[in-house]
């Protein structure tokens, strides 16, 4: 029970809001020593865990040509195109980043549509501009809303996407495991069809919630959620 | 054939030279700790070639790890003055080239696509052109050079020097937060190699009521979102809730339907994704990506949605799996 001790770091740290480097370091320290670790093989696990997960900073290198760009004005080219469609609310535009990020996942396209490459530099200043466009200079407050929207949208398309689609890691694990384990024969095609209603469920209540910030939006910037459109 | 080890060191590389750079940035106020944090960064990414090889002791990039876990933990990054346009200029520029600024940014997508969908069958020699199971990575690297390439002749920009300034920008605005992904997935690992998931299963066992298929259910998703949250990711949850719950209780007791048992069982994870600060490539590095004040802003934003889909989860296993 005492390696437990180490998920308990990690929740009252997060939950406190200590700096999460710390928390992070401190609970893999200790539960490392207390799961019966020397000190040196917690440091090789270290070394081995930051090996083995290069993957998840490699996007690192799009932020150079992201950089240019932005120093050229690509933040305000999203907001001013953006604008050229009346129709295309904020909430509807990210309801159709979520769609678009949910269909190109579940064709196994995860990587072409993500934080870096598409969320800041495109998918953002445009959920902005469009809230912009009726509601004039946005607060910060309503920016940092607005935000975190555009970051859930990727989120929640992405997650509840790639499980469509056969090949993806989920699937792969879900069928490994299953089968050498339990010597069964699990069709990943079963799988991914079995991740579709989850993932309509997504698409709708995201989706709605999405569009729901309309009015959020307006009751922030108005006082009333009725729309200025 | 191109191998995802090469854009590891090609983002080594980036680190090491912003930060040669950072080192020599005076408006930094912390500029030895910020250089130090990102040249142990491209260091380690390129020492860990030989560590993944196994021909390279991980010790000392584990200590290079913890060293940098100090250097962020206790303050010692910070950022420089930001040279950039003025929002005026900005204008200007975005009214001057138009949508063609969109050409590079779309290229990342592009490169990305073709890559998955077209290089991915190409052999050269009879070797794939592009390492197995590594679409994803080369989409992203071969699509940075491509968008970059074209970037610098569209804006007639001929200095290397502005991109990597601008890059470093982003990167030194997001900080540590960048090192913590690779720190959770190794915390991760830590936690499997500890035992953490047997005792998991075993609480998980002790708070099963027998007889009530709805309750099994329940455990079993409710389970899978409590330990993704823990060790935020669904796949060390997986194996350890399907163990304790998902096919010795649900699919061999109840009979249900083994792969839609799975398969929302895993999604049941995913709503947990959503909603932890330990799946931090997903939650807090867009937070710092985005310049958010408030680093939960993300997951807040995320929170209904994921209680709704657990719920929803719940719903389908017990009402179409069981």
């Amino acid at each position: 029970m005492l390696v437990l001790l180490g998920v308990l770091v990690v929740v009252a740290g997060f939950a406190t809001r200590r700096h999460p480097l710390l928390v992070v370091g401190t609970a893999g320290i200790a539960t490392g020593l207390l799961g019966g670790l020397s000190p040196g093989q917690v440091l090789a696990a270290f070394g081995n865990g930051f090996a083995d997960s290069r993957a998840v900073t490699v996007f690192s290198v799009t932020l150079p040509v992201i950089g240019l760009l932005e120093r050229y004005g690509l933040q305000e080219q999203a907001r001013r195109v953006i604008t050229r469609f009346a129709g295309l609310t904020t909430g509807r535009f990210l309801a159709l980043y979520l769609l678009l990020r949910q269909l190109t996942a579940a064709l196994g396209l995860a990587g072409v549509l993500g934080h870096a490459q598409t969320v800041r530099p495109l998918a953002a200043p445009m959920a902005e501009g469009a809230a912009e466009r009726v509601h004039g200079p946005l607060p910060d407050r309503v920016r940092e809303r607005i935000r975190s929207f555009a970051a859930s949208a990727d989120n929640v398309g992405y997650f509840f996407g790639e499980d469509i689609f056969l090949a993806v890691g989920s699937i792969l694990l879900i069928t490994g495991f299953a089968n050498a384990t339990y010597h069964t024969h699990l069709e990943p095609l079963r799988l991914a069809l079995w991740a579709i209603p989850t993932a309509v469920c997504a698409l709708l209540v995201h989706g709605w919630r999405l569009l729901r910030l309309d009015g959020h939006l307006n009751l922030d910037m108005n006082g009333h959620p009725g729309g200025s459109l | 054939m191109i191998r995802a080890e090469w854009f590891f060191w090609l983002a080594g590389g980036l680190f090491l030279v912003m930060a040669g750079q950072m080192l020599m940035d005076r408006s930094n106020p912390r500029r030895l700790g910020s250089a130090a944090f990102w040249s142990l960064l491209g260091l380690g990414f390129c020492y860990s070639t030989w560590v993944v090889q196994k021909r390279a002791p991980a010790e000392p990039l584990g200590l290079a790890v913890l060293v940098m876990i100090c250097l962020g933990g206790f303050g010692r990054t910070g950022r420089g003055a930001v040279r950039t346009t003025t929002p005026a200029q900005r204008a200007d520029y975005a009214r001057r080239f138009g949508t063609r600024l969109f050409l590079p940014a779309l290229a990342i997508p592009a490169v990305a696509l073709v890559c998955a969908v077209g290089l991915k069958r190409v052999r050269l020699d009879g070797r794939p052109l592009l390492e197995k199971g590594s679409e994803t990575i080369l989409g992203l690297g071969l699509g940075a050079m491509v968008a970059l390439a074209l970037g610098m002749l569209l804006l007639r920009e001929r200095r290397p020097a502005v991109p990597l300034h601008a890059g470093r920008s982003i990167l030194e605005s997001a900080g540590w937060a960048l090192l913590l992904p690779q720190l959770l997935a190794t915390l991760g690992a830590i936690f499997a190699k500890a035992g953490v998931g047997e005792q998991v299963r075993r609480i998980t066992t002790a708070v099963l009521p027998s007889g009530s298929v709805f309750a099994a259910v329940v455990v079993y998703c409710v389970g899978m979102f409590l330990f993704t949250v823990v060790m935020g990711n669904g796949f060390a949850a997986f194996p350890v809730m399907t163990a304790a719950v998902g096919w010795p209780v649900l699919v061999r007791q109840a009979h249900g339907d083994a792969p839609a048992v799975l398969a929302v069982g895993m999604l049941a994870g995913f709503c947990g994704t959503l909603v932890t600060p330990m799946a931090a490539n997903y939650n807090l590095v867009p937070a710092a990506l985005l310049e958010l004040e408030d680093r939960y802003g993300p997951i807040k934003a995320q929170l209904p949605t994921a209680f709704i889909l657990l719920g929803a989860n719940i719903g389908i296993m017990y009402l179409f799996a069981v």
